[in-house]
C-alpha cells in the first residue's frame, strides 16, 4: 500500500471506484459469467465470419453424399466435418450459419419485447389509475397462458414463419419487462430527484427517458440478457413444431424437425443442433445470471 | 381469510374474458373470413359462403358475435372438430387425463429430486457436490426439451432399449379407462403386465418433462436454504447445541420452502405448456399433441377450443395455488 492511500485512509474513506470498474469486479468474480461471456463472443464471431469458417455452404445439395458421418466415425471425411444431413448438406456450415439465426431471433426478440415493454412499464407507472390497472391486468392474463401456448397460438393466427415466430416469442416475452419498469418506476418516482425533476418544470416524457429510466435500467439488462435465451429456445422450439423458420433455413430447431425421423439411422443429425441451442442458451444464462450478482446491491458485501 | 379467498376469486373474471377474447380473436383474426376459414382446403361456393355467413352470424357485429360464443362456452358447447367431427369439449376430456398424468408424474420427479438436491448443496456450501448440483442446474434449466427428448429416446430406447419409444401403454393392453389415468386404470384391471407397461411409457415422459423444474427447483430450494440459513435464530439454534441436521432439516427448511412451493405453484402452467412439445415427441395421446396435430391440419375449432379449456386450467390451478399459499403463509394473507 502506498503512502498516498494510507493517507487518505486516515482522512476518510477513499473515492468509491468507478462503477463499470466496480461492475467488472464484482462480474468477474462469477467463474460461469465470464465462461458464458467468452461462449457468446465466439458465437458471435462465428456467426461475423460464417463464411470463411466454412468452406461448404449451408444450403447447397450434395446428393450422393447424404447422412455421411462425422470425421471420426467409419465412412466419415474433413470434406464434411461434422457430416451431412438427411439430404446431403454440410452439417457444420448449417451449424455455423445457424449462429447468425439464433443471434438474430435473439436479438430481435429482446429489442422489441424491450423497447414495447419499457414503453409500457412507464406508461403504466406514470399514468396510474385506471390507464395503469388495464395494463398490468393485460399483463397479468398474459402470464397465466403457458408462454409456449400463446405463442403457437399467435403464429397460428399470423402463419408460420421465421418473421411471426420472432413476433410471436417477443409478444409472449413482453409481460416480464412491463412489470419489471413498472415496479422500477413506481420505487424511483417516491424518491427527492424526481420531485425536484418535478419541481424544475421536466416535461413527463424527459422524467420518463431522463431521470427515471436510466435508474431502473440494472433489472432490465438482466431480464434483457435472460430475454435472449427464452427467445433463442421458444423460436427454435416453434421451428421443431414447423411453426417458426422454414427449411431450407439453417435455423437450429428447424433442424431438429427436419432430421427428427433419421434419429435411429444417424445420431448426428439430431444431437448437434441441439447441443448447439443448449450451449448458447445456457451461456446467455450464465452470463444473466453473473450479471445479476454483479447489479444487485443487495448481494454486494 | 375470506376476504382473500374472495379478492382471488374476483381475478378469475377478467382474466377468463381474456382467454375467451384470445380465442375468440384466433378464428376471426386468421386470413380470409371464418367460413373460408371452417371450410378448408376444399373451398365452397359464393352463395352457400354468403348463406353460412348469415346462418352462423358471422355478419352481425363483432361485440354481438362475441356475446353470442359466450353463451355457447358457458352452455359447455365448443363446436366440432373439422376433422373427426367430434364434439370438441368430448375430446378435450378424453385426452385431458393423459395430460395430467404426464405433469403430475413430471412434477412429482422434480420435486423428490430437486429439493434433496438443493438442501444438500446449500448445506454443504462451495464443496463439489454443490458445485455438481449448481452445474446439472444450468444446464437443465437451459435446455431445449425437444432435443432432450428426442436423445433420451436415441439413448434409453434405441441403444440401451431400456423403455418403450412411445405411447402410453403396450399395444396388447387395453385397460378399461375408470379413471383416465392409465396408472389407475391399469392396476384396477386384471391384465398381468398392463401396470408395469404403463410404467415404463411414463418413465422417459416424467424425466423429460421434469426437467425444468427439477433445475429450477434445485437452484431456488438452494438459495432459498442459504438465506434463511444466515438468519439469527439459525445461529441461535446451533448455539444451543442442536444437532445439525435437525437445524437444516427442520428449522431452515420450513421457512426456506416458502418461495420454493411459489415456483412449484407457477410451473404448473408451464407444465401444460411443456407436455406440447413432450407429447408431440413421445405419441403421448394427450391435449398437447391434439393441439399441435390441430395446428398442422388447420382445426381451428379444436385450436380455439383447445386454448380456452387449457387456458381455462392454467387459470384454475393458477388460483388453486395462491389460495393455498394464503394458508401456508400468513404474511401474504394480511398484507392483502
Amino acid at each position: 500500500m502506498t503512502a498516498e492511500t494510507d493517507a487518505e485512509s486516515l482522512v476518510g474513506s477513499p473515492a468509491p471506484p468507478h462503477p463499470l470498474r466496480e461492475f467488472w469486479f464484482y462480474f468477474s468474480q462469477n467463474a460461469g459469467a465470464v465462461a458464458g461471456l467468452v461462449i457468446i463472443s465466439v458465437i458471435i464471431l462465428l456467426a461475423l465470419f460464417a463464411d470463411q469458417v466454412t468452406a461448404q455452404s449451408p444450403i447447397e445439395i450434395h446428393t450422393d453424399q447424404f447422412l455421411r458421418p462425422p470425421f471420426w466415425e467409419d465412412g466419415g471425411s474433413l470434406t464434411f466435418p461434422l457430416g451431412t444431413d438427411p439430404i446431403g448438406r454440410d452439417m457444420f456450415s448449417r451449424l455455423v450459419h445457424g449462429t447468425r439465426y439464433s443471434l438474430l431471433i435473439g436479438s430481435m426478440v429482446v429489442s422489441i419485447s424491450l423497447a414495447a415493454g419499457i414503453w409500457l412499464g412507464l406508461i403504466a407507472g406514470f399514468a396510474r389509475g385506471v390507464i395503469e390497472i388495464m395494463i398490468m391486468r393485460l399483463m397479468d392474463i398474459m402470464l397465466t397462458m403457458p408462454s409456449l401456448l400463446l405463442a403457437i397460438v399467435i403464429v397460428a393466427i399470423l402463419g408460420p414463419g421465421l418473421t411471426n415466430a420472432m413476433l410471436a416469442v417477443s409478444v409472449v416475452a413482453l409481460p416480464q419487462y412491463v412489470r419489471i419498469t413498472r415496479a422500477a418506476v413506481l420505487t424511483e418516482l417516491a424518491k427527492e430527484y424526481v420531485i425536484a425533476s418535478k419541481t424544475n418544470g421536466a416535461s413527463v416524457l424527459r422524467q420518463m427517458f431522463l431521470t427515471v429510466l436510466p435508474n431502473c435500467l440494472a433489472p432490465l439488462i438482466v431480464q434483457a440478457t435472460l430475454g435472449f435465451s427464452v427467445g433463442i429456445i421458444d423460436a427454435a422450439a416453434l421451428g421443431f413444431l414447423g411453426l417458426g423458420a422454414q427449411p431450407p433455413t439453417p435455423e437450429w430447431g428447424t433442424m431438429l424437425a427436419d432430421s427428427r425421423e433419421f434419429l435411429q439411422r444417424a445420431w448426428w443429425v439430431v444431437t448437434f443442433p441441439g447441443l448447439a441451442i443448449l450451449i448458447t442458451v445456457m451461456a446467455f444464462n450464465l452470463m444473466g445470471d453473473g450479471l445479476r450478482d454483479a447489479l444487485d446491491p443487495k448481494l454486494k458485501r | 381469510m375470506l376476504r382473500f379467498f374472495f379478492t382471488r376469486l374476483a381475478l378469475v373474471i377478467p382474466t377468463f374474458i381474456g382467454i375467451t377474447l384470445l380465442a375468440f380473436l384466433l378464428i376471426h383474426a386468421v386470413p380470409g373470413d371464418p367460413i373460408e376459414t371452417l371450410a378448408g382446403e376444399r373451398g365452397i361456393p359464393a352463395e352457400r359462403h354468403a348463406e353460412l355467413l348469415h346462418e352462423y352470424g358471422f355478419d352481425r357485429p363483432l361485440y354481438v358475435q362475441y356475446v353470442a360464443y359466450i353463451e355457447h362456452v358457458l352452455r359447455g358447447d365448443l363446436g366440432r372438430s373439422l376433422i373427426t367431427h367430434e364434439r370438441v369439449i368430448a375430446e378435450f376430456t378424453q385426452l385431458f387425463p393423459a395430460t395430467i398424468e404426464l405433469s403430475l408424474s413430471a412434477m412429482l420427479f422434480a420435486v423428490l429430486l430437486g429439493l434433496p438436491a438443493g438442501i444438500l448443496a446449500a448445506a454443504k456450501r462451495n464443496s463439489v457436490l454443490d458445485h455438481g448440483v449448481m452445474a446439472i442446474s444450468v444446464t437443465g434449466y437451459s435446455m431445449p426439451i425437444f432435443w432432450w427428448g428426442l436423445l433420451a429416446i436415441l439413448l434409453f430406447s434405441n441403444t440401451w432399449h431400456l423403455t418403450p419409444v412411445s405411447g402410453r401403454i403396450d399395444a396388447a393392453y387395453f385397460p378399461d379407462p375408470v379413471t383416465g389415468f392409465l396408472l389407475i386404470d391399469s392396476l384396477l384391471s386384471d391384465q398381468e403386465g398392463a401396470f408395469r407397461s404403463a410404467v415404463s411409457h411414463l418413465i422417459l415422459p416424467t424425466i423429460v418433462l421434469g426437467t425444468i423444474p427439477l433445475a429450477v427447483i434445485a437452484r431456488m430450494t438452494r438459495s432459498s436454504m442459504l438465506e434463511v440459513l444466515g438468519e439469527d435464530y439459525i445461529r441461535t439454534a446451533r448455539a444451543k447445541g442442536l444437532a445439525p441436521s435437525l437445524v437444516v432439516g427442520v428449522h431452515a427448511l420450513r421457512n426456506a420452502l416458502i418461495p420454493v412451493i411459489t415456483v412449484i405453484g407457477l410451473f404448473v402452467g408451464s407444465l401444460f405448456a411443456g407436455a406440447i412439445l413432450t407429447e408431440t415427441i413421445f405419441s403421448w395421446p394427450g391435449v398437447g399433441k391434439w393441439l399441435v396435430e390441430a395446428i398442422n391440419r388447420r382445426d381451428y375449432p379444436v385450436l380455439q377450443g383447445g386454448v380456452l379449456l387449457l387456458g381455462c386450467s392454467v387459470m384454475a390451478v393458477n388460483v388453486l395455488v395462491d389460495v393455498l399459499y394464503g394458508f401456508i403463509n400468513p404474511r401474504i394473507r394480511h398484507t392483502q
